[in-house]
């Protein structure tokens, strides 16, 4: 039983983490119709920010904690800064072509970033320094729970949760959701679309780079390509939800992270992607628009 | 007499070789209710889509004067968004709703351009954003009651019954405080009880001092609510003139009839 917990709570963690990658995934498109293959690289090199700000700050000898605030922050605020970026020289010169296009733009933006963290960083495995200490209060439960896993499946929730009153009550939550349902119509109430694209963009990349610490701390160990696997696992997570859904996101993130913890501990870890992708293609079998995902009738 | 709030001079509107609209003058002046009629494919949606900026025109000039007395606003390659802010708002001829969203949201949205608040505001909850967000929800209620709407805020938009989808799509266009109103027919589709509730509404708000511009099909509701009517067929302005004089022109027989209706 306690074997099960633990598998459980890893599963946690990570699906939390996967949920927050996915978040970035289904809010693009849910607004432009594109799936953003540069979102991967964009948690990577939140990664490596938070990396280079942790151990930076770490040799001045700053306490921990305001460590992990500003490490995280600059994380957030560089990742978003290379999502406007991309939206803007990558995706809105194509918004009029056919989507095709786009999403070749999408995969080019993620092979020309994964090259620029290698070129700049190597591609050998960095030591990523341990964030989170293990609480006193999380002694008795250490053995089937740790401290980080407990950190990160807080600070996810926190972030969903914000996200998704953002979204359903703030006047640019209203925005977003009008231009994801008629972007034409959002323009002509006055709303600034391309404004509002770019602003989902940018949310979109600081979750993921917020994951991008967690996780890495978590770990303890990054590289150029971290990006490549959490994106795709995290693309998946977000058609099991269905796509352009925020609650399907996080949904689909959980059920792919206990999938794949209880495959890990109860069969192999070798099947581990087994266990995650052969559940996706039955998922798409019975269900094709994702588990919370809606079966739109095509318009004629 | 002051400068009319919409000028339209020589628009003209060509897809590839195809001309959609030729050279079309219009005004409405403020306080008017002006129609724009024609048969079905003559133009009329056009130059509704080029005067809001969902095309660019290829020919001609959109000024709007604002009834407050400011310079004059040329719209040529102006972006919907920046149009509506402007003061000019429209409603679609196929409702264009957001279906998802309460009858209340909807009229929120149309409120955006005129609200503020940003990320950094909604998450600090800042004591601007909180009032600007009571104001917003203070002035929905009370368009939504002019519209009638009044009990049905929590609704889904698309669980309303089609009348009332018509009024709320007006009382979004009214929430982004036009003083030009584009109605693209409002009555399509409405029973005869609808559309004499839709006069009363549209005669409302004009009365209000807003100016109406419309396109219509429905030629009672056309002849009682306009004080001005423009005829258009093949993209050409075939006849303006008040109600009266339009519906003698022979032209206008012409266009809607055909030729000579001899026994």
């Amino acid at each position: 039983m306690e074997y099960f917990i633990e598998l459980f709570f890893s599963g946690l963690t990570r699906g939390s983490i996967y949920a927050l990658i996915a978040l970035g995934y289904t809010m693009v498109y849910g607004i432009i119709g594109l799936i953003n293959f540069a979102h991967g690289e964009i948690y990577m090199i939140g990664a490596f920010t938070s990396f280079v700000v942790a151990t930076v700050l770490s040799i001045y000898g700053f306490p921990l904690l305001s460590i992990i605030v500003l490490a995280g922050l600059a994380a957030a605020v560089w990742s978003a800064s290379y999502g406007y970026t991309i939206e803007k020289i990558a995706y809105r010169p194509l918004r009029q072509a056919p989507r095709l296009s786009a999403l070749i733009s999408a995969i080019g933006m993620s092979i020309f970033l994964q090259n620029y963290v290698l070129l700049a960083q190597s591609s050998d495995f960095q030591p990523f320094p341990e964030l989170i200490p293990d609480f006193d209060f999380m002694e008795p439960y250490a053995h089937f729970v740790g401290s980080s896993d407990v950190v990160i499946l807080f600070t996810t929730a926190l972030a969903m949760a914000g996200l998704t009153l953002l979204i359903k009550f703030s006047r640019m939550g209203k925005a977003m959701r009008a231009t994801a349902q008629d972007r034409t119509m959002a323009m002509l109430v006055g709303i600034d679309v391309n404004r509002v694209i770019s602003l989902t963009f940018v949310i979109g990349s600081a979750l993921a780079a917020i994951g991008g610490m967690l996780i890495a701390s978590h770990i303890g160990q990054i590289n150029f390509f971290i990006g490549f696997i959490a994106g795709i696992k995290a693309f998946t997570a977000a058609v099991l939800g269905g796509i352009g859904s925020i609650p399907g996101a996080v949904l689909g993130g959980f059920v792919l992270g206990l999938t794949e913890s209880f495959a890990t501990g109860y069969v192999s870890s070798d099947y581990e992607d087994v266990f995650a992708f052969s559940l996706l293609v039955l998922i798409l079998i019975f269900k094709p628009a994702g588990l919370l995902g809606r079966e739109e009738a095509e318009k004629v | 007499m002051s400068r009319p709030v919409l000028q339209v001079d020589k628009l003209s509107m060509e897809f590839g070789g195809i001309r959609a609209m030729c050279e079309l003058d219009l005004e409405v002046h403020k306080g008017q209710i002006v129609a724009l009629i024609g048969p079905n494919g003559a133009g009329k949606t056009t130059f509704f889509n080029c005067v809001t900026g969902i095309y660019r025109p290829t020919g001609g000039n959109v000024f709007l004067n604002p009834p407050n007395g400011a310079k004059p606003i040329r719209l040529n390659g102006l972006k919907p968004n920046q149009v509506t802010e402007k003061g000019m708002a429209r409603t679609f001829q196929n409702i264009r709703l957001f279906q998802k969203m309460t009858v209340l949201e909807n009229v929120m949205i149309g409120r955006h351009c005129r609200t503020s608040s940003y990320i950094f505001g909604a998450v600090f909850r800042t004591r601007s954003t909180l009032r600007e967000e009571r104001e917003t929800v203070e002035k929905s209620h009370l368009i939504l009651q002019k519209v009638g709407l009044a009990n049905a805020v929590n609704e889904l938009a698309e669980n309303l019954p089609y009348g009332a989808q018509r009024r709320l799509e007006i009382a979004r266009a009214l929430a982004t405080e036009p003083f030009l109103l584009l109605l693209d027919e409002p009555a399509a589709g409405m029973n005869p009880q609808e559309t004499q509730e839709l006069d009363e509404l549209i005669n409302r708000i004009r009365d209000e001092g807003h100016s109406i511009l419309l396109i219509e099909h429905d030629m009672k509701l056309v002849m009682s609510l306009s004080d001005k009517i423009y005829v258009v067929d093949y993209g050409r302005k075939i006849a303006e003139g008040s109600p009266r004089e339009v519906s003698s022109d022979p032209a206008v027989i012409k266009a809607y009839l055909g030729e000579d209706i001899d026994a």
